[in-house]
């Protein structure tokens, strides 16, 4: 289990950054746009590889005394970032590789929304944060708003919070009649 | 700084080097000794053997040698480590031990001398009592040594002196005191270090040899005392391999030993003084990643030996400590050349050690709370008998004592307490700003901007706990706008909120309001009641009151703080802030756009300024002022509202001065531009929000151009970018997304309310003065003034049609080329409304082509707009693109007096000139005249007056005119002659009377001239009568300078009988000619071969009957009498089986003859019958076919 992830837009603001203990969420800000420096210049090291060759997957970062910062960066150079405690050894390159692709899927997921207008900071509190190894796959729930209870349960669309779906219901009864 | 207590010693860091001490140098007034001295010791670089040399006295004292002990059963250390013993080794004992004796090898009083020496000898291992010391003996001397084994005397005395003095052959050398003092020293020091070395050898076997007497129960602490011993004898042996694996032996060892709360701080002090030692060595080794390893290793075994959580900031300070080391170790390496990488440099390890340092200083800062009452204990339990401690790492109140039991608690509280104590004044501040610093710097270096950033923080922060707030605000205001740019708003409001708090305490207004602009703006991510109380409290200062403090400051700090604002609001004058927005993300946002990208200057320009508000609650501002390139525009946009002071609360949301939080405020602006201003672009330069007013502070808020500030552009494009569709609004409100800022708009002139009409008749013709007629008609109201009018080629054409075009308003005349291309500025008056005015314009086009052409007509008119009187200028242009044509295409050909075209013409012949003039033009011209200028080689037969005066031609009619011409005999002229210019007067015939006519020149092709010998013409009639006579008469001429004989034959014809010579040979002389007649009798009508004249002249056998029939008729037309005619004609209706009629007819046609009225009479008839004929004939073919 991750202790902070943050997605960082192209531009580099961040889209969505949570961590779980909450108390001292500056240090992980912090940390997160620090590390954006090694993102950086591991990107413009990619740059000169070939396309078909580019590798995702940023690997570690850098370590701090306490934590291990790994990145991650999707063809539209929007970043993922992803804390994880250094005392967790049951972490390793494989699990949080699949970690990465599922927030991966779950970033798609919220650009697929359409309510959600990309380079928009994301803000469901709840959002991309069951990402762990152990965790079951599937859905996460993205959606711009904020998320006041747990998972839709409409099996069509996902990716949709209440507000969301209620919405989207109210947009289309007017093609209904 | 002071070294403290976690400083690692001195001994510990320095390169360990053999120690040899140098006796019997006076060096202070020998001159000769300090000469030596001074080769060993001046200049050491890195290729000098590792010695360090001391002089001492002959009879110094050295450290006394412990007895050796026998049995090591009863013996129980008291420590690890001694403190003096790494310095005992490198600075107390030597290694080696030197005499310094002067004596030449023929010294005359050898004995003694040698006697004297053996002396000092003896005295140095005195001193040296129980040590392995070395002593070695060098003998200064004056003299050039010889080459060994010639100098008998010296051999024999050298072994003597050995003798004398204990010592083996190889430790007695000679210093001749020479020229090459430094290469005898250097070659003495190689023996020396060869010398050492193997003292050192010595010692490492020495203590190698008491590991054998130690058990594992009571002797642990020798281990590793012996352990490090031997690696530090290797170190100054110089044998670093066996160091660093006697040293790693060692580093484990610590770590085996029984760790207690009361013995912790030793192994951990030891612990890193071994691990310093091995990560040097790793890194002297060029095995960085060794270094590293064994480093985390390191950390990672001692991070949880605390120790007495009473001390537990002694931890942290010790953990910071062995960061700082290892980061220095780091960069020292580098400097010699290690390379690092971004993710593996010092930096990490200096900012792990500041991190160290601030827990150190919060631990301190729980555990160091003592009241102030708490006196320091005495007597001083840190304080011991020699000043220092026995062992590394030991409590000073008990030292030696190994039980983990506390035998006095009382003693060790009041010891944990004197450390307490102590811990408090240590400046914390300062240690963990040195510490970010260097971190900063190597960040710096290793491309890591965010990291410097985030460490520059710390530092800001750090300053502003140590209450160094003007370096806090510098350095937070200098990453400030980092974190801004690229949008990290948390991170950025947590700097802003540190940054506020130092502005507060230093009572810095112009910082402290700009803090709370921004705190309260959109880029804030504070809660809603912060806001409001940031809020309140810039509404106090604006109302030049102090604002209250902010939370979480020092209380000592803030009185202080509250004295500072006291003393500003007392203070009078520059209570005015003019704060520039592009660089921060204040509070209001501005917006200003205009309505159009155009104006025209008789309607007033308007643009409206969007204001919004992010603050909780809603704010009054006192005056807006907007600001232009031309600054007469800026009075006309100004709203200022005279309220008193406090009114920037009362009835908040009333009045358009007012900002409700999230509403739009369109406030609108108009203004009349000036009429200078046409053509240019009026741009808004900057807008000035004023908040606050005169009386209390006033704060300018300014932004450049039409608004926006260091998060906007993001924004617009976030919005520009987005397809959500926005809920509805009231109609005098707006998105403020939606609105895009337009800074600028452009000043056109009036429209123009007149008409400009062209009547021309295109195209124009070469070289006429083509009329143009500009009518040009007034549709305003009021009357128009100073007309004016600029005609003529359009400028920014082909430049040589600019020289071939030529304007002018008289047509009377002829343009030349001093007429220009374009006519400007034609004034023309003034024009009522309706009224209109015509202007002839005259264009003479010298090339043919296409040409635009401009008519520019420009007007002033006094316009009423906004209640104010303006002069506008008004123009209209109209261009038309007129093509230029030949009027006429001049054909000209040289003819034969037969009119049979002519290549080339025969001199003294006359020929015919033919031109014909084709009109192009698809107007009528008229040729008003044409004339024929002969070149003077030339010669006119006739007359030469034109045959086409006044001829109007149409379209693609043409007139020709034909001159008779001879040319003199010129003999042969290369390239022909020159025939003339033929000149042609034209007009068109629809132009005026007084329209100058043209002329157009053009330039007779030459012709080539040829002589010919014999020259023949005929002088006959023009025709012939069947059965009548026809007299032919020939003329030969002769135009040679020769008598030619010719031969003349006329060969007979069939229709024709003739007489006269038919063959005939005879002789013409020179110039002169011969005439023959004949008689030629036609016999058939018709077009007929005359009898060819043949000519042969026995001179010129080229001169051909082809040449000869270019001058003499070859036929002739021979008419028939009439009566014969008509006869014929019948004889062949009589086949048409009419007789009757043709009997008629001809009976009629008889009686009549020889007139014109009867010879058309004929031509009627002739076609009745015709048609009558057909009838019958057609009737009988019908009879035929019944039948």
């Amino acid at each position: 289990m991750a202790v902070c992830i943050a997605v960082i837009a192209k531009e580099n603001y961040p889209l969505y950054i949570r961590s779980t203990p909450t108390e001292n969420e500056l240090k992980f800000h912090y940390m997160v746009h620090t590390s954006l420096d090694v993102v950086d210049e591991k990107i413009s090291a990619m740059a000169k590889a070939l396309v078909d060759q580019r590798e995702l997957y940023l690997d570690l970062l850098y370590p701090t005394e306490d934590y291990k910062v790994y990145g991650y960066v999707t063809n539209s150079k929007v970043k993922f970032v992803m804390v994880v405690d250094s005392s967790n050894t049951a972490l390793r390159d494989n699990e949080i590789r699949s970690m990465f692709r599922k927030l991966h899927n779950s970033y798609t997921d919220v650009m697929c929304n359409p309510f959600y207008n990309p380079g928009d900071r994301i803000q469901s509190r709840w959002a991309l944060l069951p990402v762990s190894a152990s965790s079951p796959g599937g859905p996460y729930f993205l959606c711009p708003h904020p998320v006041q209870v747990g998972p839709a349960f409409c099996v069509l669309l996902p990716s949709l919070c209440r507000t969301c779906l209620a919405i989207l219901v109210a947009k289309m009864q007017p093609f209904g009649k | 700084m002071s070294p403290t207590q976690w400083d690692l010693p001195v001994e510990l860091c320095c390169r360990p080097m053999a120690f040899v001490t140098l006796t019997g140098l006076d060096v202070v007034y020998n001159a000769v000794h300090r000469a030596v001295w001074d080769a060993f010791c001046a200049n050491r670089r890195a290729d000098r053997v590792p010695i360090s040399f001391k002089v001492l006295p002959g009879d110094h004292e050295y450290p006394k040698c412990r007895p050796k002990r026998t049995s090591y059963e009863w013996y129980i250390p008291k420590g690890i480590l001694k403190t003096g013993w790494m310095n005992k080794h490198l600075n107390l004992v030597p290694a080696l031990v030197v005499v310094f004796y002067e004596l030449d090898w023929d010294e005359p009083q050898w004995k003694e001398k040698q006697s004297e020496c053996a002396t000092r000898v003896e005295i140095v291992r005195q001193s040296l009592q129980g040590r392995n010391t070395k002593v070695a003996v060098v003998l200064i001397q004056k003299k050039t040594p010889l080459p060994p084994g010639e100098d008998v005397i010296a051999s024999e005395r050298a072994a003597a002196l050995c003798n004398a003095c204990e010592l083996s052959g190889k430790s007695l050398f000679v210093l001749p005191h020479t020229d090459h003092l430094v290469g005898y020293i250097i070659r003495l020091e190689n023996a020396f270090y060869e010398h050492a070395q193997t003292y050192y050898y010595t010692e490492i076997r020495r203590v190698k040899s008491h590991k054998e007497f130690l058990n594992k129960t009571t002797h642990q602490l020798l281990f590793v005392r012996h352990q490090f011993k031997i690696a530090f004898f290797s170190e100054l042996k110089q044998d670093t391999q066996n160091a660093l694996k006697n040293y790693r032996t060692a580093y484990n060892l610590v770590h085996e030993l029984r760790a207690h709360e009361t013995n912790i701080l030793e192994i951990k002090t030891m612990a890193g003084f071994i691990n310093y030692k091995i990560c040097r060595l790793c890194f002297q080794h060029n095995t960085p990643l060794d270094a590293i390893a064994q480093f985390r290793k390191h950390i990672d075994l001692c991070k949880k030996k605390i120790g007495s959580a009473e001390l537990s900031f002694e931890h942290a300070a010790w953990m910071s400590k062995q960061f700082q080391a290892f980061g220095d170790l780091f960069d020292e390496a580098i400097k010699l050349g290690l390379t690092a990488i971004q993710t593996q440099n010092p930096g990490f390890y200096y900012q792990q050690a500041a991190y160290y340092a601030q827990e150190r200083k919060q631990l301190a800062k729980s555990l160091c709370n003592h009241e102030a009452s708490i006196m320091y204990p005495n007597p001083d339990p840190l304080e011991t008998q020699t000043g220092v401690l026995d062992f590394y790492g030991q409590r000073s109140w008990r030292q030696g004592i190994l039980s983990f039991d506390l035998s006095d608690p009382e003693k060790e509280k009041v010891g944990v307490l004197a450390i307490q104590l102590k811990e408090r004044n240590v400046a914390h501040s300062e240690i963990i700003i040195t510490l970010l610093s260097n971190a900063v710097a190597q960040f710096k270096k290793y491309k890591c901007p965010r990291m410097k950033s985030h460490l520059m923080v710390q530092m800001g922060e750090e300053y502003y706990y140590a209450k160094d707030y003007t370096k806090a605000l510098k350095l937070l205001d200098y990453v400030m706008c980092d974190y801004r740019s690229e949008g990290w708003w948390t991170l950025l409001t947590s700097i802003l909120t540190t940054a506020l708090k130092c502005s507060y305490l230093m009572a810095q207004l112009k910082d402290y309001i700009t803090y709370s602009l921004e705190l309260l703006g959109r880029a804030s991510t504070l809660k809603d009641d912060q806001k409001s109380r940031i809020e309140k409290n810039l509404i106090n200062v604006l109302m030049n009151e102090s604002p209250d403090p902010e939370p979480d400051c020092d209380i000592f700090a803030v009185k202080t703080a509250q004295k500072l604002w006291a003393d500003r609001i007392s203070l009078a004058g520059s209570n005015i802030f003019t704060i520039g927005v592009q660089d921060f993300v204040p509070f209001v946002q501005c917006k200003a756009k205009f309505h159009a990208p155009s104006f025209h200057v008789d309607v007033p320009v308007e643009f409206d300024i969007y204001l919004k508000a992010d603050c909780p609650h809603p704010i009054r501002f006192s005056k807006l002022c907007v600001s232009f390139n031309n600054q007469e525009y800026n009075q006309f946009c100004v709203i200022e509202e005279a309220s008193k002071a406090n009114e920037v609360l009362e009835n908040p949301t009333q009045g358009k001065m007012c900002l409700v939080p999230g509403k739009t405020r369109k406030l609108l602006f108009k203004f009349v531009a000036k009429t200078e201003d046409v053509g240019k672009k009026i741009e808004i330069t900057s807008v000035d929000l004023a908040l606050g007013n005169e009386t209390g502070r006033c704060v300018v808020l300014n932004w450049q151009g039409g608004g926006g500030d260091a998060a906007s552009s993001q924004e617009a494009l976030q919005a520009a970018r987005s397809f959500k569709r926005r809920p509805k609004l009231p109609d005098n409100e707006v998105h403020w997304d939606s609105i895009i800022i337009q800074a600028s708009t452009m000043i056109i002139s009036r429209v123009p309310n007149i008409s400009v009409h062209l009547r021309h008749e295109p195209p124009a013709l070469t070289n006429e003065m083509y009329c143009l007629v500009v009518t040009v008609q007034s549709h305003e109201k009021t009357q128009i003034r100073d007309v004016k009018l600029t005609a003529g080629l359009k400028p920014g054409q082909d430049a040589n049609l600019t020289q071939k075009t030529h304007v002018t308003l008289h047509g009377t005349e002829l343009c030349d080329e001093s007429y220009p291309a374009l006519l400007t500025d034609i004034p023309v008056g003034d024009l009522h409304p309706g009224e209109q005015l015509e202007k002839m314009l005259y264009v003479r086009c010298g090339t043919v082509g296409s040409r635009m052409f401009l008519v520019y007509v420009s007007y002033l008119i006094n316009i009423t707009a906004e209640e104010k009187e303006i002069v506008c200028k008004c123009h209209k242009d109209e261009t038309v693109t007129i093509e230029t044509v030949f009027p006429f295409d001049v054909a000209v050909k040289f003819v034969s007096t037969k009119f049979e075209h002519l290549e080339r013409v025969y001199a003294d012949i006359p020929f015919l000139l033919m031109t014909d003039l084709l009109s192009a033009s698809p107007w009528a011209l008229t040729v008003v005249s044409s004339e024929l200028q002969l070149a003077p080689s030339m010669t006119t037969v006739d007359q030469l007056e034109s045959q086409v005066d006044n001829v109007v031609l149409q379209t693609g009619e043409s007139a020709s005119e034909c001159f008779c011409l001879r040319c003199p005999s010129l003999g042969n002229v290369e390239g022909g002659v020159a025939t003339g210019h033929y000149i042609i007067s034209w007009k068109r015939t629809s132009a005026m009377e007084n329209i100058p006519v043209i002329r157009t020149v053009i330039t007779l092709p030459h012709v080539i001239v040829e002589n010919i010998p014999l020259h023949v013409n005929a002088d006959l009639p023009s025709f012939g009568r069947v059965r009548e006579s026809l007299p032919v008469k020939y003329h030969l001429q002769n135009k040679t300078d020769f008598v030619q004989d010719v031969e003349i034959s006329v060969e007979p014809s069939d229709a024709f009988m003739f007489s006269g010579l038919k063959q005939i040979r005879l002789r013409i002389l020179p110039g002169t000619e011969q005439e023959m007649l004949y008689n030629f009798y036609p016999l058939m009508a018709g077009y007929q071969q005359l009898p060819s004249l043949n000519i042969n002249l026995l001179r010129f056998p080229n001169f051909t009957n082809q040449l000869l029939r270019r001058f003499i008729p070859t036929s002739i037309f021979v008419k028939v009498k009439l009566k014969n005619f008509l006869l014929f004609k019948f004889k062949v209706l009589k086949t048409n089986r009419l007789l009757f009629h043709v009997h008629f007819t001809e009976q009629y046609f008889e009686t009549n003859s020889d007139s014109f009225a009867f010879y058309s009479m004929y031509l009627a008839v002739l076609l009745f019958i015709s048609i009558k004929l057909l009838f019958i004939e057609s009737n009988f073919k019908d009879l035929y076919f019944l039948r």
